[in-house]
């Protein structure tokens, strides 16, 4: 099958997602005519296997690289393989897979070189935690300050990005928490951004991650990162 | 010759001589053997030479001597500290380089041995 250079593969990175990343990979292939790629990122559960059966195309991790370093596996795949856009989903949905279209037509258009899915814009039933919410309003004014850009929800993983961007993304990409520093690599590279109002739920299984000492990390290390993408150089 | 100066002389010699040996039995690469020989030489150098010690000590206005000593060492390790986390960085990425291609060529090597033959690329 050749692959057209316009043609959208859906890229859902995993980690232990047995549970959900089946259903998941079902709808997406019953609902769209788009190849899907799990990343998976070092699961030891059957994440592989239950994305295999379900019809996605999956690249399996040897280690846990975190999550930039999944999705740029899953660029790099989309690179080599010649697709011309990425929509990238997390793997536990949270993202409401109605909205994919919402976030491919402002690029299959080439109004944009990439557009993000907000959570904030529109009508939104999204309610974070506080240290959340806070976190959310500190990158929106780095970001916003920074680049120019109109952000509502810069740390938002449901994005499309043409091909440009993943050809640079392939080699350049944070390797946790990637979302607000991709706004500064955009800014360098004159991208042209998008938001598109978008659904998201809170994490269905209990387990989110965030306790107070890596919301504390989190925040220092990406606005660290953050800053050094200001005055770094890229070849 | 006082005491502290004797220690020092031994100490900072054998610490030579156990790195030049670990270089020779490949336990440790000279790269990385190169900072460590040149730290324990300036200190062996600078315990054998007291003068030059006391009057380096002087310059910078350490009253003892020997605290200049420690000192060199310190400034010494934070260098090697420094050195090992630039390493560090380089091994964490070519470690993920590596994963992404085993991930990809994995991939590819399924593709090719299931399914239609042009499927691939």
């Amino acid at each position: 099958m050749e692959i057209q250079p316009d043609m959208p593969i859906v890229i859902l990175p995993a980690y232990q997602e047995e549970r959900s990343i089946g259903g998941l990979v079902r709808s997406l292939r019953e609902r769209y005519p788009y190849d899907v790629l799990v990343v998976n990122d070092g699961s030891t559960d059957r994440t592989s296997e239950t994305a295999r059966e379900a019809g996605a195309i999956v690249l399996d991790l040897p280690c846990n690289l975190g999550i930039g370093g999944a999705v740029q596996t899953g660029f790099q795949y989309a690179r080599d393989r010649g697709y011309g856009v990425v929509v990238r989903i997390d793997g536990d949905g949270q993202h409401e897979i109605d909205d994919i279209p919402k976030v491919l037509e402002p690029i299959l258009a080439a109004r944009a070189d990439a557009v993000i899915g907000s959570r904030f814009l529109g009508e939104t039933e999204y309610r974070g935690s506080i240290p959340r919410i806070f976190g959310i309003r500190f990158f929106r004014f780095l970001v916003n300050v920074t680049t120019g850009y109109r952000v509502t929800d810069p740390t938002s993983g449901f994005f499309a990005i043409n091909r440009r961007l993943v050809e640079f993304y392939s080699d350049h990409y944070p390797s946790d928490y990637p979302e607000v520093d991709a706004y500064i690599l955009m800014h360098r590279l004159k991208a042209r951004t998008v938001e598109v109002p978008v659904r998201m739920y809170d994490r269905a299984e209990g387990k989110s991650s965030i306790t107070a000492f890596r919301a504390m990390y989190y925040m220092v290390k990406v606005t660290l990162s953050y800053l050094i993408n200001c005055i770094r150089r890229f070849r | 010759m006082n005491r502290v100066t004797f220690f020092s002389i031994c100490a900072s010699a054998g610490f030579l001589l156990y790195i030049l040996e670990m270089v020779r039995r490949r336990k440790l690469r000279e790269e990385y053997s190169i900072l460590w020989l040149f730290g324990s030489a300036v200190i062996l150098v600078l315990s054998l030479k007291k003068d030059w010690l006391d009057s380096l000590a002087r310059a910078v206005g350490i009253v003892y001597p020997p605290s200049f000593l420690f000192l060199v060492g310190i400034l010494f390790i934070l260098l090697i500290l420094i050195h090992f986390s630039i390493a560090i960085s380089k091994l964490h990425q070519m470690n993920k380089k590596m994963a992404q291609e085993i991930a990809l060529m994995k991939e590819k090597a399924m593709d090719g041995a299931s399914g239609d033959p042009s499927n691939g690329p």
